[in-house]
């Protein structure tokens, strides 16, 4: 009896096959092939300077400085890699950034589920209000000179506050919020509890936040490369060097070409020339990356979630 | 009356979780905002903000008649056009080409390649864009040398400026910007292609009279956003790409304000033009959002 479904499921199935290929005019095809094409292209053109940059900076510096590396790296050496991990300047800076990116990230979920919350509820008087005074913020902003002279004021110049308070939250960050919690957390729960006596921060700690994971994974995603890839807020208000993230770091490594002295001192005097600085660089690339694509794989699926969820809107 | 009030006493718990957010929009975002009336003094650190003497539209005045303005007009414009031009549409095309496909292996390696670069921060964007076009050991200059192709030093030559911007920026955010529009092309009802299918509609007719018109709400909400900031080119990458030989094309409203305001001290003035440019982008926005509701039904608000 099995086999005989089993044979009857094959038959339809080469039977549909048989007519899609049928019914699939010529022009379908051509465009279809098209497609592909145009998608393998596109592919190819993302993924080649990632593994270019990859390659060079696992290869030796004379094959990079004579230009012999295209795809695969040549003469594999690691020399570079040993090189970043003496340079105390760099050290440092992962260490910096890991603190910004932990206790960042810790207080945007914070603050950003404390907005969202109270604006879900409903039957919240002065929920209107607080959602226009948020959304006002949109539009119309201090502005660079302001903010900073704000910051200077309450003396937190040169201070790690001023990374993590002045973008506290994101208004986008809480809509998406705000919206997970009143689309898809029943309303019976919250009727539910409230008979059983349990009040608006009880239900949100003990059965919103349990049903919210998901949304709070993206949103902790989402703020944590924001933290991880952000230079701008230390290059206006930071002077200390123990206190720069790895990605001021780097530009001045990269962009200004300042190398830490460190990093060359150990490595002989004719590898000091401009091959070396320039795997270097490829490598510094790499391992300022790393963070990220060690979690881009598994979090590929959450970011397309919690952009679909920002796209409803309401 | 009595009823809000007893709803409020009975929210008081949401009141105090609100508290702290609240206090954080007054302190870092309404207090600046107030801060802008420096843009109309003539600051003084001494003096502080509020006992710094009014000047009027003094440093508008400065600001109109400086021979920098209609060059930083002129980059700003450009550039923002030039990134609206290539990078809006491409999405959209890739969303589309991508819906065509089935789901397996290849669609997926091809989303998973293509959103990566989004995840890359701006510091080391700019590092392999100054990498690779490098003059001499650069693979761009190689490439180009192979293919028989003029080569130049590419960063230093203004001409190539924005087209590097641009383009960098492509190939950075289109696999993630198309994410929108394959979300709402995952929303189209199935329906609709059978029935097109029974008419004997081919791919092409498919995607003219399904695919592209159910995207139409979502690209004029997107749209009305990117016009709306047409004034607010990002600073971040435009300050890292600068270098003296491109700055005649590269200069933009946002970096000037930095370079004026913060390193040069100049406060006020760079309020001033930070003040025009937020004041001009609002002005877009509610153009375009009123124009959008005009023509179509769809609009922000």
């Amino acid at each position: 009896m099995t086999t005989n479904i089993k044979s009857r499921g094959q038959i339809w199935r080469a039977s549909a096959s048989n007519a899609t290929k049928i019914r699939e005019p010529f022009g379908d095809r051509v465009l279809l092939t098209g497609i592909y094409l145009l998608l393998g292209v596109i592919t190819l053109t993302v993924l080649y300077p990632l593994i270019y940059i990859f390659s060079s900076s696992i290869s030796s510096p004379d094959a990079v400085l004579a230009g012999r590396v295209w795809l695969f790296p040549v003469e594999i050496s690691l020399r570079a890699y040993k090189s970043i991990f003496q340079s105390t300047q760099l050290m440092t800076g992962y260490y910096n950034s890991i603190v910004y990116t932990v206790v960042g990230t810790f207080i945007n979920i914070a603050f950003t589920v404390l907005m969202a919350f109270p604006l879900s509820q409903r039957n919240m008087p002065g929920r209107s209000i607080l959602m226009i005074m948020m959304m006002i913020t949109v539009f119309f902003s201090g502005g660079l000179i302001p903010t900073y002279l704000l910051v200077k004021n309450l003396h937190m110049l040169d201070t790690r506050w001023a990374l993590w308070l002045p973008g506290a939250f994101s208004v986008f960050q809480v809509i998406i919020a705000r919206t997970f919690f009143q689309s898809s957390i029943p309303t019976e729960l919250q009727e539910a509890s409230q008979i059983d006596g349990c009040r608006d921060i009880r239900y949100l700690w003990s059965i919103v936040l349990p049903l919210s994971k998901p949304i709070l994974a993206v949103m902790t995603l989402m703020y944590a490369v924001g933290h991880w890839n952000a230079y701008f807020d230390a290059l206006i208000y930071l002077r200390s060097e123990n206190l720069f993230p790895l990605q001021y770091v780097l530009r001045n490594m990269l962009i200004l070409n300042a190398a830490d002295p460190e990093m060359l001192a150990n490595t002989a005097q004719s590898l000091r020339n401009k091959g070396f600085e320039e795997v270097l660089k490829y490598a510094l690339i790499v391992v300022a990356c790393v963070p990220v694509l060690i979690m881009y794989p598994f979090v590929q699926k959450h970011f397309v979630k919690g952009v679909m969820i920002g796209s409803l809107k309401g | 009356m009595a009823q809000t009030w007893i709803k409020m006493r009975r929210s008081w718990e949401l009141y105090l979780l609100v508290l702290l957010p609240v206090l954080y929009l007054i302190i870092f975002k309404y207090i600046p905002m107030f801060g802008v009336i420096i843009a109309f003094k003539d600051f003084n650190v001494v003096k502080g903000i509020l006992g710094s003497p009014w000047v009027g539209f003094k440093h508008f005045e400065n600001l109109f008649q400086s021979p920098n303005f209609s060059v930083l007009i002129k980059n700003t414009l450009l550039i923002s056009a030039y990134s609206l031009l290539a990078g809006f549409p491409i999405p959209i095309l890739l969303a589309l080409a991508l819906n065509e496909i089935r789901t397996g292996f290849f669609k997926r390696s091809v989303q998973m390649i293509t959103y990566a670069p989004h995840f890359i921060s701006t510091v080391v964007m700019v590092s392999i864009i100054i990498l690779m076009l490098s003059p001499h050991v650069g693979v761009v200059e190689r490439i180009f040398t192979f293919f028989g192709l003029p080569t130049t030093n590419f960063m230093g030559e203004p001409g190539l400026f924005k087209s590097i911007y641009v383009w960098s920026g492509v190939w950075q955010e289109m696999g993630y910007a198309s994410i929108i529009y394959i979300a709402a092309l995952a929303g189209v009802d199935p329906s609709l292609y059978e029935a097109a299918r029974m008419d004997g509609a081919s791919r092409l007719k498919k995607i003219l009279h399904i695919d592209l018109p159910s995207l139409i709400p979502i690209t004029i909400t997107m749209l009305i956003l990117s016009l709306g900031n047409l004034m607010a080119v990002g600073f971040e990458k435009i300050f890292l790409m600068q270098n003296p030989l491109n700055l005649s094309t590269s200069e933009v409203i946002s970096t000037y304000v930095y370079k004026v305001g913060l390193l040069g001290a100049n406060f006020s003035f760079s309020s001033a033009v930070g003040l025009f440019n937020s004041v001009i982008n609002l002005v877009l926005l509610i153009a375009v959002n009123a124009i959008a509701r005009r023509v179509s039904e769809n609009s922000l608000w």
